[in-house]
């Protein structure tokens, strides 16, 4: 067992950023440098933690440097961390997707105030996925919505005012049922147990209920999140949001934050209701399924660039749902996986497509034409990027995509028929995409443009690394994710994950 | 020969210390003004009222440290309860009280306010307030609410030069006064029902009979019901409050927002958890409609509202449905979520107002939204301030908002009502919307070269006091969660 003071280490380390950060905003561009060098701290802990992490702890559990301690006993509050490989490819995701977010968008606009929240926003979200007690999650998770909030609504677009609010309303309402059903499940097992108070994970998941009570609960959880992730039909937030937010924070919001709505998924509601789990599948596969569908026909027809990146997100985040559902251990896996290398392909994305509105001040497909002429660099970081996320063997999508799609055929063959249509209708609306964008004849302020600066070039660089390194060798992710993915299939078992 | 024929009960003057000490400050005030040639200053008048405040702060130690010693007591004729819930509740008050004396102190210099009289009003009124989270009896919680609610209707009134000062004052009393008449009602019936109006003997006589004919007891328990929600502004009984929280000089709407809540609430869960307790399921689905309707209308109608007093006003409706969780409850646990969150809302609401007093400017009128437009751009201190109070009573993690929702939830779920904490907590969301809007603007950029607003050190003081309350307690709310319990242990039935 490691220390947990390496995990502790992810939350503060970004706070006294944040708050350094603050201090020196005065002179220009100071506070981006203690960003960029904490950002690159983090980096550094998460690859230590990474390395060192051991998934042959105590016997069956693969969680390491846990600690718990209680913060308040009337009120059930811990401070309980632990990560397995789930937690550990999210934790290094994170951080990836701050120190990328910090190079390739930067905001010179109230620069100090920006990298402080981009930094809060970051210890919120590693507490999320370090967390090892339900109430402890929910309150990183709930935090994570404030610098979210504030991010679009001081640096977003021109409808950043109502983007905020219908982001933060629609994922606070969400919450509100995971709060309940939090609240429910601590209480029914302080009634079983006569214990004190408690939410920690482990001992949560001994609770024993009723079909109907573990269904409800199931509701309850899956709302905060379906919202967060967004499954189909309550993503209607994220379109918008994704739009009118700054580079940076589009980048973090489907970057990441979704992905604590597929964490939460796996870790919270298949992981401690399954019994639910299995009478909700058929229904969440569906709701995937219309998902995979539904983003990629709107990926088709939206006019900006950036939806379609958030449209072709929903469709991707489905297939991720789709995976996680199905209880088979490789889609599962490829589930994990995928969680990471969507992660990865959007950063590229929302990155690339940054640097285009920089330059020519629009993302609207019809006003930009030919740019492979003056930007060829640009178009091939494209072409990567947009074939990893199409899923062309060899990159890292590929992987991901096939290990979920088999997994999905053995079991639930025929919603693995229909969401397979997705990976063709992504390879549809990304290459119609990319023609209108970057093939033609450039002509005007298309012409104009410039092709990535050598820094652009050197952000994109590691993305598109990771892309091709997963794509031929993903085995060092696999083999972490693995174990702990088995340990939650056989908690799940006995409530039947193949029948 | 009289001393004989009336027994004088024992009276414990510990118990009443507080009560004394306010009141008493309020005496030796209003004798100052009359008998000293010279009039009572302002800061004279400040000084006395925070020493008294404080010096009634630092008797609850004294009787918490009885309490803990020989348990919680009754005196003068069990008419009045020593007790830890009662101790915490006095302690919010009187800290409520110096907070807002320091806010009124800079708001009297700009107003040019004359005399001592809003002193000793002040004074009195929370007097009052301790001695209704005292009361073991429906006469003294009368007497009790009636001595808050008197200073109150004049303090409404205090900005003679503003006519909507007036119409919220003769509003608030004839409202008040109706309230009262309806509470002293249903007392009067509780009393034909039980033959008591101690709270005690009341629960012992429904305890030990059976009540076959109870239509007198629920006529009277209804009416009580009744005179709470009023003075909670519990939705049906709320349309007085935005009313009489706009037109009230802002200090006064904070001390209202603070004491009034601590007081009513207090006598409240004294009444129905340790009087009415065994017939807490008669009462049960009139507390559930009443948190339903307070949450969710309270939220709803902040949202179309542009005066930030009548804006806070709604939220401080909802979060009177948000405190009735914990009586619904009727737990231990809950009464101790109540308890919590009215500790935890008191500072932060008296510390919002505060701002609204500054933002208000001389002659407390600019309230719109509009004023706050830029203003956390313009004056990042003041505004960031507000923006942490705002999310505070969003309710937001890390801010003890979160916390004292999260108590009072806890109470209902554990009681068996996950339905009731998903309506209380959509109206949360619902009201999420105002506090964001709010929060937005003050963040706009587009209206910095607004005139600067005066912010005197000492008002900021009480801002910050607020801000690093609800921060402290909302990373650590360990201690004060453990003094609620306590608190709550050394309940006397």
């Amino acid at each position: 067992m490691h220390s947990s003071l390496w995990l502790t280490a992810l939350i503060v380390v970004p706070l006294i950023g944040a708050a350094l950060a603050m201090l020196v905003q005065k002179t220009d561009g100071r506070a981006y440098g203690v960003a960029v060098v904490t950002a690159s701290v983090e980096m550094a802990l998460t690859i230590v933690i990474a390395v060192l992490y051991n998934n042959h702890i105590a016997q069956a559990s693969t969680f390491d440097f846990a600690t718990r301690h209680v913060l308040s006993a009337p009120f059930g509050l811990a401070y309980d961390v632990a990560l397995d490989g789930i937690s550990l490819v999210m934790v290094v995701l994170c951080a990836l997707v701050l120190l990328l977010a910090l190079l390739g968008a930067r905001d010179k606009r109230d620069e100090g105030h920006f990298v402080a929240w981009l930094l809060l926003l970051t210890s919120f979200t590693m507490g999320s996925f370090v967390a090892h007690d339900l109430l402890e999650f929910f309150i990183f998770f709930e935090l994570t919505l404030v610098p979210s909030y504030f991010l679009v609504a001081m640096w977003g677009g021109a409808q950043r005012a109502q983007a905020a609010l219908k982001f933060f309303v629609y994922t606070f309402t969400g919450s509100v049922f995971l709060f309940v059903g939090i609240l429910y499940l601590g209480f029914a097992h302080q009634h079983q147990f006569q214990g004190p108070l408690s939410f920690a994970y482990s001992t949560l998941s001994e609770t024993s209920m009723s079909h109907g009570t573990a269904v409800w609960l199931f509701l309850a959880f899956g709302a905060a999140f379906a919202v967060k992730s967004p499954i189909w039909p309550l993503h209607t937030w994220s379109p918008l949001t994704y739009a009118e937010a700054p580079t940076a924070g589009s980048v973090e919001l489907s970057a990441l934050l979704a992905k604590l709505g597929s964490y939460g998924l796996l870790r919270f509601t298949i992981g401690l209701l399954p019994l639910a789990f299995v009478t909700m599948r058929p229904i969440i596969l569906t709701l995937a399924v219309i998902g995979i569908l539904y983003g990629s026909a709107l990926a088709c027809v939206t006019p900006d660039l950036k939806r379609l990146v958030a449209f072709s997100s929903l469709a991707q985040m489905s297939f991720i749902t789709l995976g996680l559902m199905t209880g088979s251990k490789i889609a599962m896996v490829g589930a994990v996986l995928l969680m990471f290398n969507h992660g990865v392909i959007t950063i590229g994305f929302f990155l690339i497509i940054g640097f285009v509105e920089k330059r020519r001040g629009t993302a609207t497909i019809k006003d930009l034409t030919g740019l492979q002429g003056p930007a060829p660099v640009m178009a091939a970081m494209f072409t990567v990027v947009m074939l990893a996320s199409i899923g062309l063997p060899g990159l890292s999508g590929f992987v991901s995509e096939y290990l979920i799609l088999i997994g999905t055929f053995a079991t639930h063959a025929w919603w693995g028929v229909v969401g397979a249509f997705g990976v063709v209708a992504a390879a549809v609306y990304l290459l119609w995409g990319y023609q209108r964008v970057f093939h033609g004849r450039a002509t005007g302020e298309n012409a104009a443009m410039s092709d990535a600066t050598t820094k652009e070039r050197w952000v994109i660089a590691p993305v598109i690394a990771l892309i091709v390194v997963l794509g031929v060798f993903p085995h060092p992710v696999l083999e972490r994710i693995s174990p702990s993915v088995q340990q939650l299939i056989e908690h799940v078992a006995p409530g039947g994950v193949n029948k | 020969m009289i001393a004989s024929s009336v027994a004088i009960p024992s009276i414990h003057y510990l118990a009443i210390l507080p009560v004394i000490i306010l009141f008493g400050g309020a005496l030796a005030l209003l004798l100052a003004t009359a008998l000293v040639r010279s009039k009572v200053t302002i800061p004279v008048a400040s000084v006395v009222t925070l020493l008294v405040s404080l010096a009634a702060f630092a008797a609850t130690f004294w009787q918490w440290r009885c309490i803990a010693r020989s348990g919680p007591s009754t005196t003068i004729a069990h008419a009045i309860v020593l007790d830890g819930f009662s101790v915490v509740a006095t302690g919010v008050i009187a800290l409520g009280l110096a907070m807002t004396t320091l806010v009124a102190h800079d708001w009297a210099l700009r107003e040019k306010v004359q005399g001592a009289e809003f002193h000793i009003l002040a004074l009195a009124s929370s007097a009052g307030a301790v001695l209704m989270t005292q009361a073991n009896d429906l006469i003294v919680i009368f007497l009790g609410l009636e001595i808050l609610s008197i200073g109150l209707y004049v303090l409404v009134a205090f900005d003679r030069h503003r006519a909507t000062s007036a119409e919220a004052a003769l509003k608030y009393f004839l409202l008040g006064g109706f309230a009262s008449a309806i509470f002293i009602y249903g007392a009067a019936l509780v009393y034909g029902a039980t033959g008591s109006t101690n709270l005690s003997s009341i629960s012992y006589f429904l305890g030990a009979n059976v009540v076959l004919r109870p239509g007198l007891l629920y006529a009277g328990g209804a009416l009580l019901l009744v005179g709470f929600a009023f003075k909670v502004a519990a939705v049906p009984f709320h349309l007085w409050s935005p009313d009489v929280y706009q037109g009230a000089p802002t200090p006064v709407t904070g001390l209202m927002a603070s004491i009034v809540k601590v007081g009513a609430f207090a006598a409240f869960i004294r009444v129905l958890i340790s009087a009415l307790g065994t017939q807490l399921d008669t009462w049960r689905p009139i507390i559930w409609a009443l948190i339903v309707l307070t949450t969710i209308v309270g939220a709803t109608l902040a949202l179309v509202q542009r005066n930030t007093k009548r804006m806070l006003a709604y939220s401080s409706i909802n979060h009177a449905g948000f405190m009735m969780l914990g009586i619904w409850a009727g737990t231990i646990r809950g009464t101790a979520a109540t308890l919590f969150y009215v500790m935890t809302y008191a500072p932060v609401v008296i510390a919002t107002f505060a701002v609204l007093t500054l933002v208000g400017g001389l002659g407390d009128e600019n309230h719109g939204i509009e004023f706050y437009r830029g203003l956390a751009r313009r004056q990042p201190w003041l505004g960031g301030a507000l923006a942490v109070l705002l999310l505070s009573q969003l309710g937001v993690p890390l801010t003890t908002g979160f916390y004292a929702k999260f108590a009072v939830l806890a109470s209902v779920v554990d009681a068996g009502s996950s339905t009731l904490a998903v309506v209380a907590l959509l109206g949360a969301a619902i009201a999420a919307v105002f506090y964001l809007r709010w929060t937005f603007t003050l963040f706009a950029d587009d209206n910095l070269d607004a005139t600067r607003i005066v912010v005197p050190p000492i008002t900021m003081g009480v801002i910050t006091f607020g801000v690093v309350a609800t921060l402290f307690f909302g990373v650590w709310p360990g201690p004060l969660a453990a003094l609620a319990q306590h608190a709550t242990v050394l309940f006397s039935p």
